[in-house]
């Protein structure tokens, strides 16, 4: 009985909707925002499709592209967010344990600070002018502006900045339960440091270095504030290109099909994850 | 092979598991976490009208921002909301917490936590999209209303898992006394269960008003005209030309953010501690 109010308000306001958004999807866009009750798969047509001056359908790479991108992006992202975050959840496992969990605060604190202003922080940071380039130009190494906003790299700099925590705090869960005394006798068994790492470590950690990789990855992929602000609106992403179509572009059926789409890569990330964590399972209790 | 136990010359051997680099390397990490927000701080003192261009140390912009009428209308926005949402998700997420961590093993119960933690799976813009058309569909259009219920949906999983947190390290044994000690349930429940839970319903809370207050694209989306919060304000701020008064401005929110996390893990290292004994 107690679980009626959640039930009730996020089936009500976020099951429901999202199923309305499925039906939407499959409905003719009305040209002021909103739809017609006229069943049409256009939206879904338009990501691969548009028509040309002779009313033929053509193939059209744009949208397509789009989404590769953020794929691509989002892939980068998360491996950056890997390789800086895995050696320091490591280190923070190693040091005694008031520190480490100052150090979680730390890790923490920007997590819970509004991403928006974050962000903005980047454009006074790689901007024209900026932090950046400000010392380099006033000491005469450059002479022109570097140009970094507006591109792909301000783009993945700025998920890798934004999702970094949900990396670190889930391998960091992990690692804490980790024996040291398995260090140990790894290195008593004659490993090296680096064998110890791939062989030990790991291995052992692996639960958490997925749970972080989907943690960033599925935020990364709907980002809007990062490719908004850093991309400048020219280098879209899903996320943004999913705004525009409520925003300006008006046409609520393609933005419902995105946001579909969306949605699906989540699910079957979210499948894959469960189905490793199963696998893990079975294989801990055979062993 | 060499046994890493054997002295290099001239270095001090690390002891096994510790790596060379490791400590710098995490130093370039909190760098890079902080940097964006020092060099926010920082020019929100710049007196300049150009946010990039340096012009001396100034409170200009604070002053400026203080008597933005639109800001104040907007900060006024922000905190009916947070404050409704935080109250109705924070309930809502109690009495979810307690079916679920007291409940024992009922059909179903996989599913409702799946149901609760659902607006932590779902990207934001996709939340944000769904509620959107579900109000035009449904013809709903009552302001900050609107965005007041998207925000309570949102703040339900962050309220719930402090709570749940604090429910499964309790055990039952002092509820078990108070009814022996002839207590009704409902005694037993509000001078026992309560009190015990307080800590972890305070940190839902909490977590709860935090994320409401931050939350940008969800209220971009579903918010009309006149329920601008301000995250929304600052980013048509942003889209209006780079002044050190969004600096200023969002130095105020930043604060008040960590001020609120710090409160929380006071209150949670205290809760930790409790339990312990």
């Amino acid at each position: 009985m107690g679980l009626a109010p959640s039930y009730f308000v996020i089936g009500i306001f976020m099951l429901v909707p999202m199923i309305i958004m499925g039906v939407f999807s499959f409905l003719e866009p009305n040209p002021y925002g909103g739809v017609k009750p006229v069943g049409s798969l256009a939206a879904y047509v338009k990501l691969f499709f548009e028509y040309d001056l002779e009313d033929n359908l053509v193939f059209n790479p744009g949208y397509l592209n789009i989404i590769l991108r953020s794929f691509q992006l989002s892939f980068g992202a998360t491996l950056l967010c890997l390789i800086f975050g895995f050696p320091v959840a490591y280190y923070i496992t190693l040091q005694p344990e008031h520190r480490r969990n100052f150090y979680i605060y730390l890790i923490t604190i920007p997590f819970w600070t509004n991403l928006l202003i974050r962000t903005f922080a980047w454009i006074i940071i790689l901007g024209r002018g900026g932090v950046i380039e400000a010392p380099l130009l006033a000491a005469g190494i450059i002479e022109d502006s570097l140009r970094m906003m507006y591109t792909d790299g301000a783009i993945a700099i700025g998920l890798t900045y934004s999702y970094l925590p949900l990396m670190v705090l889930p391998i960091y869960a992990s690692l804490e339960k980790l024996d040291l005394r398995l260090l140990e006798a790894a290195s008593d068994l004659y490993a090296n440091r680096f064998e110890i790492m791939t062989k030990v470590v790991i291995p052992l950690c692996k639960p958490g270095i997925i749970a972080g990789c989907i943690l960033v990855f599925i935020p990364c992929l709907g980002a809007f504030i990062a490719p908004n602000l850093l991309g400048g609106g020219k280098k879209l992403m899903l996320g943004s290109l999913v705004q525009f179509q409520f925003a300006s572009a008006r046409n609520w059926p393609f933005g419902a099909a995105l946001s579909m789409l969306l949605l699906s890569a989540v699910v079957v990330t979210l499948i894959f994850y469960a189905r490793a964590a199963k696998r893990r399972e079975v294989m801990e209790g055979s062993a | 092979m060499q046994r890493l136990s054997s002295p290099r010359q001239g270095k001090k051997a690390l002891p096994v598991g510790h790596y060379r680099g490791l400590g710098a390397w995490t130093i370039v990490f909190f760098v890079f976490l902080y940097l964006p927000i020092v060099v926010l701080i920082f020019y929100s003192f710049n007196a300049n009208r150009m946010v990039m261009n340096w012009g001396g140390f100034g409170f200009d912009w604070y002053l400026k921002a203080f008597q933005n009428d639109d800001i104040q209308k907007a900060v006024w926005n922000s905190l009916i909301v947070a404050t409704v949402a935080t109250v109705v998700a924070t309930a809502i997420a109690t009495a979810g917490a307690l079916v679920l961590a007291r409940g024992g093993n009922f059909r179903g119960k996989t599913v409702s936590l799946g149901l609760i933690t659902l607006p932590l799976m779902v990207p934001e813009i996709v939340t944000a999209v769904a509620v959107l058309i579900f109000f035009a569909a449904i013809g709903l259009n009552w302001g900050l209303g609107n965005v007041i219920i998207a925000h309570t949906t949102f703040c339900i999983p962050f309220a719930f898992m402090p709570i749940r947190a604090r429910l499964e390290g309790m055990d039952t044994s002092l509820e078990q006394a108070a009814r022996d000690l002839y207590a009704s349930p409902w005694e037993a429940f509000r001078f026992v269960t309560v009190p015990l839970l307080m800590p972890g319903i305070v940190a839902g809370a909490m977590l709860s008003f935090v994320i409401s207050m931050d939350d940008f694209i969800i209220t971009l989306m579903v918010g009309g005209a006149g329920s601008t919060t301000l995250p929304v304000y600052i980013y048509s701020m942003i889209r209006r030309g780079l002044t050190p008064e969004i600096n200023a401005v969002s130095t105020m929110l930043l604060f008040v953010s960590i001020a609120i996390v710090t409160a929380y893990w006071v209150l949670s290292r205290k809760t930790q501690q409790d339990s312990v004994h």
